[in-house]
């Protein structure tokens, strides 16, 4: 498919997935297609097992598909190698999980500059700067030098999304990122996802079952099953 | 410093407990198996040393008489490439040298060759006022017997400048003179031939290799031909090269050039050789035990830190870490921890090392020492390294191989549901 919009940051088309062994596989995705445009921000919502997340990390490039393909910035990423997904993870998607999966032995700053390490587009003063610009961004540009134990589980959070936008990707996936998070902090993550990412035009693809932050998104789309509803 | 290797610095602190045990089993390794290569090897090499400087590099012996037999199989010039070596099989020897003169001049010839020195010996029976022994009389030459061994700096009484200048004097073993009594300048007599003389000891010298110590009375040949009665001819001639590691091939051109049978000094003393170098190997096995625990440990902690880090593995993954990434800095891991390991083991071995030199330990035997030998080589420390390197790299492997399967979906699919 070649006539993808240049505002398409993100597209996938008839997209079949099962998990498990055996008797015990079940067919979880069947048939999904989705877009995402750039500055949008997308929510993704649905009963538990409906096969949310399974498509998130499919689109994330994070799990291969049993069928159907995955775009990434108009180009086929679905039957690449191993290697090249990896390459398109790292300069194109920007990833925020429930548990946001700091590394405990890092800064702060070190854990933002991580994904500009491996990148290596800029020098370590360049990187040193934008680290501290987007904690700042996030509200914890005073925080920079604490490792992630001495921090709280949003301020945590936050650095996990200062973290996802360090490479400017195209698209952020966010799979539940206030799902561990209480009211007032849910709102804040939510707010500061969604402003920065469409400051930077950036799709934002958010899985929740949080119906207050999905109604706040551009776009709701309600999964059962397998299937958009 | 790589991304790799900063996060495998940090995620070295994950274990400290185990990181520490590998570090030690690798720093024990590592410098035992240089302790045990420097003992050995010392030993060994003190062995050579003690050898070299008693019996010479090669010893040119007997005369070889062709056989029919050795004529037909060794043949040259009978047009066929075809060439049995004979080399101890359809050989005769003919007993000592008749010509001492011609050989030493043709000796001299060889382009390896330091130094060569005729001998001649014989069964006498010595007699001290205290007790009498059959022991062996060896006539030499002083100064060239000086030139083929390390006569002068194994004298522990006396003075060979007495040796060299009156005929009737003679040096005698250390263990000789111990056990019949014997002191500088006491006299004895030795008997041969029917004909009984009387000598003055000048010297008392100690190779340390019993054999020689107990047995050996040196003269001066004139006085060793007139009292064996043998005015011409010598026993063997021994001879000192300047490469003594060319001892073999030197040997083997000599008896095809001279038709006497030579004997290198690895030839001579191939059954202690043999020893040194099997207690070499053994103890080297031995040690490595050591840096095969260290192997081990070292693929438990990571094994662990790999169960511990899927997490973080998976992130890194999705931020855009290859596999090879993943497991360049498990490896990077076990690389920190054997650099650190391998400088700390030498460090121990050199001190370890240094200590034991200074050990005091009385052998007498097969040389003579009154502390431990100790070799300095750089090779011990390249090999225990590289024994190192092999067992925990290798051990590393299987656990960073693991961290690199990981699906960071799965992994994160198995978090969040």
């Amino acid at each position: 498919m070649a006539d993808i919009p240049d505002n398409v940051s993100l597209r996938c088309a008839n997209i079949h997935r099962s998990l498990g062994q055996g008797e015990g596989r079940v067919h979880v995705l069947k048939g999904v297609s989705f877009e995402a445009q750039r500055g949008q921000v997308y929510a993704v919502v649905g009963p538990s097992g409906c096969g949310k997340s399974t498509l998130l990390y499919l689109l994330g490039l994070l799990d291969r598909q049993d069928e159907g393909d995955v775009w990434i910035n108009g180009r086929l990423m679905s039957n690449r190698s191993d290697a090249e997904r990896t390459a398109a993870r790292c300069v194109n998607i920007g990833f925020v999980f429930q548990f946001h999966f700091l590394m405990q032995e890092f800064t702060t700053l070190e854990n933002v500059m991580m994904p500009m390490r491996k990148l290596g587009r800029l020098a370590e003063a360049e990187m040193h700067e934008r680290a501290q610009q987007l904690l700042a961004a996030v509200g914890l540009g005073d925080k920079s030098h604490r490792l992630g134990t001495q921090l709280s589980g949003g301020e945590q959070q936050r650095v996990a999304i200062a973290r996802a936008l360090a490479n400017a990707p195209a698209i952020i996936l966010a799979d539940e990122p206030t799902g561990n998070l209480d009211q007032r902090n849910s709102g804040l993550v939510f707010d500061l996802l969604t402003h920065l990412a469409k400051e930077n035009g950036q799709a934002v693809i958010i899985v929740t079952h949080n119906s207050e932050i999905a109604s706040r998104c551009d776009t709701v789309r309600p999964m059962r099953d397998g299937v958009f509803l | 410093m790589s991304p790799n290797l900063r996060i495998a610095s940090r995620f070295l602190t994950a274990k400290k407990r185990a990181m520490l045990m590998s570090l030690s089993c690798i720093v024990l390794g590592v410098g035992l198996f240089v302790v045990t290569q420097a003992t050995t090897s010392g030993f060994e090499q003190f062995f050579i040393k003690t050898i070299l400087g008693t019996n010479g590099a090669i010893r040119i012996e007997d005369r070889i008489q062709d056989t029919m037999r050795s004529m037909e199989a060794g043949g040259r010039g009978s047009g066929s490439n075809f060439h049995i070596s004979m080399r101890g099989e359809g050989k005769k020897y003919i007993e000592g040298i008749e010509e001492p003169k011609l050989l030493l001049s043709a000796l001299r010839r060889f382009e390896n060759v330091a130094g060569v020195s005729e001998v001649l010996h014989g069964p006498v029976i010595i007699r001290s006022s205290f007790k009498s022994e059959s022991v062996r009389a060896y006539g030499i030459n002083l100064d060239d017997q000086l030139r083929v061994s390390d006569l002068g700096s194994q004298i522990v009484q006396g003075s060979i400048g007495d040796f060299r200048s009156k005929p009737t004097s003679a040096m005698v073993g250390r263990e000789m003179a111990d056990r019949l009594q014997l002191a500088v300048g006491d006299s004895f007599i030795l008997e041969a031939q029917g004909e009984a003389r009387r000598y003055r000891v000048s010297a008392i010298y100690e190779t340390g290799v019993s054999d020689i110590d107990r047995v050996r009375v040196y003269l001066n040949m004139g006085e060793a031909r007139s009292l064996l009665k043998r005015p011409t001819g010598a026993s063997f001639i021994q001879v000192n090269l300047i490469d003594k590691d060319r001892a073999p091939q030197d040997a083997l051109h000599m008896e095809e050039v001279l038709r006497y049978s030579a004997a290198s000094w690895q030839e001579r003393e191939k059954t202690w050789l043999e020893v040194f170098r099997a207690l070499r190997i053994s103890t080297a096995i031995t040690v490595s035990v050591f840096t095969l625990i260290a192997g081990l440990a070292m693929f438990n902690t990571l094994a662990m830190i790999v169960m511990e880090k899927t997490k973080e593995i998976a992130i890194l993954r999705s931020m855009g870490y290859t596999r090879r990434d993943i497991s360049g800095i498990f490896l990077w891991q076990a690389a920190i921890v054997l650099m650190i390991g391998t400088v700390c083991g030498w460090v121990l071995g050199v001190v370890v090392t240094y200590a034991i030199s200074n050990f005091p330990i009385r052998i007498r035997g097969i040389f003579a020492t009154d502390t431990f030998i100790v070799s300095w080589s750089l090779w011990h420390y390249v090999a225990a390294t590289a024994t190192a390197v092999v067992m925990v790299m290798a051990a590393s492997l299987i656990p960073a191989r693991r961290a690199a399967r990981l699906e960071p979906g799965d992994v994160i699919r198995g978090t969040a549901q």
